[in-house]
């Protein structure tokens, strides 16, 4: 008879070790997907602090000021359209003239140099989003971009995955709005009916044949 | 014989024991996300003042679109105001709402959704936003507001960057429409309106 080698319950250390192992791996997998999804990878309801603390609650909600005031060309062009220090500047001009926090516009405005404000979407450079074209079909600001009126610095509302992007290219029924609606920050999609809104999607010509899901649609 | 298998297997994927590696080098690729192209609004490091959007050059005026001494650019004829909308505008209703939406955009925040010179910006600061309703304005030609829109007046900056000028004729159409809300003779308004008026709406 040889001898025990191994002790009586190397048999238990051993499926438990294989069990620990499996679930190493799950978990591993599991924390990378999650981290993958979280704010601390997406950024998604993270405010960046920016050179100048500028609160679109305040502007929006409070002021009532029209997006468009400071984005002009967002209905014309694929890029919504930072406003310059002169946009600023013709009301600030005027009021809060010599608030410490606006000494930032107030240089660059006679200086010429531009404010280096934090870049809150970045887009990936093979991604080729047009703001004009969603807003003549009637997609709303806060469709993507979420209570912005609701917030003192701006944060991302959408990770921008583009699976979410295929969600609405598939479905846009689920987020149309009336092109008067466009810029309510409050609009409720519910407000219209299902039936309502596939015909706003009929009349706004939006193409349900599955074209608005090719790839070049996007990636160009 | 069976521990020969058993052990060719193990080799086997230990040899390949370098595959997870590769993931660390797709994670590591960005050049697609970030290409060496400029997007607005970006820093450039060509650029001596650090910016890949470039003010356009002093007197530059759009290529082949737009005559830069017509009346429909400048508000003028023969250097007098306009007293009408130049020719490219046509007036209709789809124009006064264009021009409505513009005006609530762009300058209701001083001059009031109404004209009043009490919009909310105006309300905030020291300032007097003089009213739309007021003689002088009434009778100016409507190239006067397009001049002022352009160029800008007094505190007012100028909003040409902002409001190309077609938009800025439909603006100036939609103040006559406002001016004439506000003063119209009663006489002149049918039974309908007139109901509408006492009823308050």
């Amino acid at each position: 008879m040889s001898a025990q080698i191994f002790p009586r319950n190397a048999n238990a250390i051993f499926l438990a070790s294989l069990f620990g192992l499996v679930m190493l791996i799950v978990g591993t997998i599991a924390a990378m997907v999650g981290f993958y999804l979280s704010p601390w990878y997406t950024d998604v309801g993270v405010a960046k602090a920016q050179p100048v603390p500028f609160s679109h609650k305040h502007h929006v909600s409070e002021l009532k000021i029209d997006c468009r005031y400071c984005h002009a060309t967002v209905e014309k062009a694929a890029h919504a359209g930072f406003p310059a220090t002169e946009t600023c500047m013709s009301c600030h001009s005027q009021v809060w003239t010599t608030s410490p926090l606006l000494e930032v516009v107030r240089t660059s405005y006679q200086t010429g140099e531009p404010v280096v404000w934090n870049r809150i979407y970045d887009l990936p450079d093979f991604v080729y989003f047009n703001h004009s074209i969603h807003i003549a079909k009637g997609i709303g600001c806060s469709s993507c971009h979420g209570r912005i009126d609701q917030q003192q610095l701006a944060a991302k509302a959408q990770p921008l995955y583009m699976g979410w992007c295929l969600g609405c290219h598939r479905a846009p029924e689920d987020h149309i709005r009336p092109r008067e609606e466009v810029f309510n920050m409050e609009w409720d999609v519910n407000s219209l009916s299902l039936a309502e809104r596939q015909q706003l999607v009929i009349e706004y010509q939006i193409p349900t044949d599955g074209r608005l899901t090719n790839c070049f649609v996007c990636h160009r | 014989m069976k521990y020969s298998i058993r052990q060719s297997i193990l080799a086997r994927v230990v040899r390949l024991a370098w595959l997870p590696l590769c993931l660390v080098l797709v994670a590591c690729h960005v050049d697609m996300y970030d290409q060496p192209k400029y997007k607005p609004n970006d820093v450039s490091n060509f650029f001596p003042d650090g910016r890949a959007m470039q003010p356009p050059p002093a007197n530059t005026v759009p290529l082949n679109s737009y005559n830069p001494n017509s009346p429909l650019m400048t508000g003028r004829v023969e250097g007098q105001l306009a007293d009408q909308l130049p020719p490219e505008i046509k007036l209709d209703a789809a124009l006064l709402a264009h021009g409505q939406s513009r005006y609530n955009a762009f300058c209701a925040p001083c001059h009031g959704l109404v004209g009043d010179g009490q919009g909310v910006i105006a309300y905030r600061g020291p300032m007097t936003v003089p009213s739309l309703h007021q003689d002088r304005l009434r009778t100016v030609p409507i190239g006067y507001f397009f001049d002022v829109i352009t160029n800008g007046i007094g505190r007012m900056y100028s909003y040409a960057a902002r409001i190309p000028p077609e938009d800025r004729w439909a603006i100036a159409a939609y103040v006559r429409a406002l001016q004439l809300s506000q003063n119209t003779d009663v006489a002149l308004l049918s039974e309908a309106e007139l109901e509408r008026v006492k009823a308050g709406r």
